[in-house]
């Protein structure tokens, strides 16, 4: 250990705004980068997932997307 | 040899063998930032010169590191993507971007914190601080080149090309401090001597430097995986992958 006690290590002989302002924006932006990664792959998983189970229901039920706009398309005729 | 390189072009398996790299690296990358971390601030001993504000060395000796490296990576991708076409190349070489842009910054934020109880100053046209704000630039004009271009492959190739031409930036901030010694001192390092300080000091930033470049490349091969995703978003592959997780 470097220093006596633990306000001798906040205040690092006098540059504690210097070292903590250097370290603090270094881990930070460390951080947001991971953190930034990690949920940007989620996201778009989540995303992907979601598509397929939209086309799936679309698919699933009988006449799909078609039906739907025809009827509008009935209503607008009439 | 080049079967391997092959199948290391291909999203699918690129996108697999990812996935099982990834926990070591994001661990790795963790561990050693994190003894690094205590080790350089606390327990390492004070520098006999500048005292406790050398310590900002853990934090800005591994990002100007990564920042450089990172755009030489970024100009190999970008002539492995001109010269074979290969997309997984143009992918990292887009995805890394971003992260030397800040690690760039880093370097210069703090150095230029570092700056003022050493040298008095926070910033002087210095020619290693002005070669690194020039790489600044040059990383943010990668990224704003590449959302010029509506087509994609355009926006690579010009990408592909501002990077391989500012890559002859590198050894100018290399040699910066031994060309034109003005303020920045030349290098504590070299692959061929001694480090001049004490162990007790250099290792914490060795641990340091591999932390930095593992976390490094977990960024990257997570972000690719995610751009893989986005390019591919219509292959039957990539649908069978979210069907199967759904």
């Amino acid at each position: 250990m470097a220093f006596e006690s633990f306000q001798d290590f906040i205040a690092m002989g006098g540059h504690a705004p210097y070292v903590w302002t250097a370290w603090a924006v270094t881990l930070a932006l460390l951080l947001v980068s991971g953190i930034h990664a990690r949920a940007e792959h989620r996201r778009l998983l989540r995303g992907l997932q979601r598509r397929m189970r939209r086309e799936q229901r679309l698919a699933g039920c009988p006449g799909g997307t078609t039906n739907h706009y025809q009827r509008g398309g009935n209503a607008n005729d009439t | 040899m080049w079967a391997f390189i092959h199948k290391l072009g291909s999203p699918k398996w690129f996108y697999a063998i990812s996935s099982r790299l990834l926990p070591w690296f994001w661990t790795t990358a963790v561990l050693l930032i994190g003894v690094g971390t205590v080790w350089g601030l606390a327990f390492a001993p004070a520098d006999y010169q500048q005292g406790n504000s050398y310590r900002i060395i853990y934090v800005h000796v591994p990002a100007a590191f990564l920042a450089q490296s990172i755009f030489v990576s970024m100009a190999v991708a970008g002539l492995i993507f001109m010269v074979w076409k290969i997309k997984i190349a143009d992918m990292a070489a887009a995805m890394m971007a971003p992260l030397g842009a800040a690690m760039t910054f880093v370097g210069l934020f703090s150095g230029a914190v570092w700056g003022v109880p050493t040298w008095g100053t926070w910033w002087m046209w210095d020619a290693r601080l002005t070669s690194m704000l020039i790489l600044f630039f040059l990383y943010i004009g990668v990224i704003a080149l590449r959302g010029a271009f509506s087509s994609r492959h355009s926006a690579s190739r010009a990408a592909s090309v501002l990077a391989m031409v500012g890559v002859i930036n590198i050894p100018i901030i290399k040699y910066s401090v031994d060309w034109w010694y003005t303020l920045h001192q030349p290098s504590s390092f070299s692959m061929t001597s001694r480090p001049s300080m004490p162990a007790d000091m250099w290792l914490p930033l060795l641990i340091m430097v591999l932390g930095f470049y593992c976390f490094f490349v977990a960024v990257t091969l997570m972000r690719m995986r995610s751009e893989i995703l986005r390019r591919e978003s219509n292959k039957r592959w990539v649908r069978e992958l979210a069907g199967e997780l759904s």
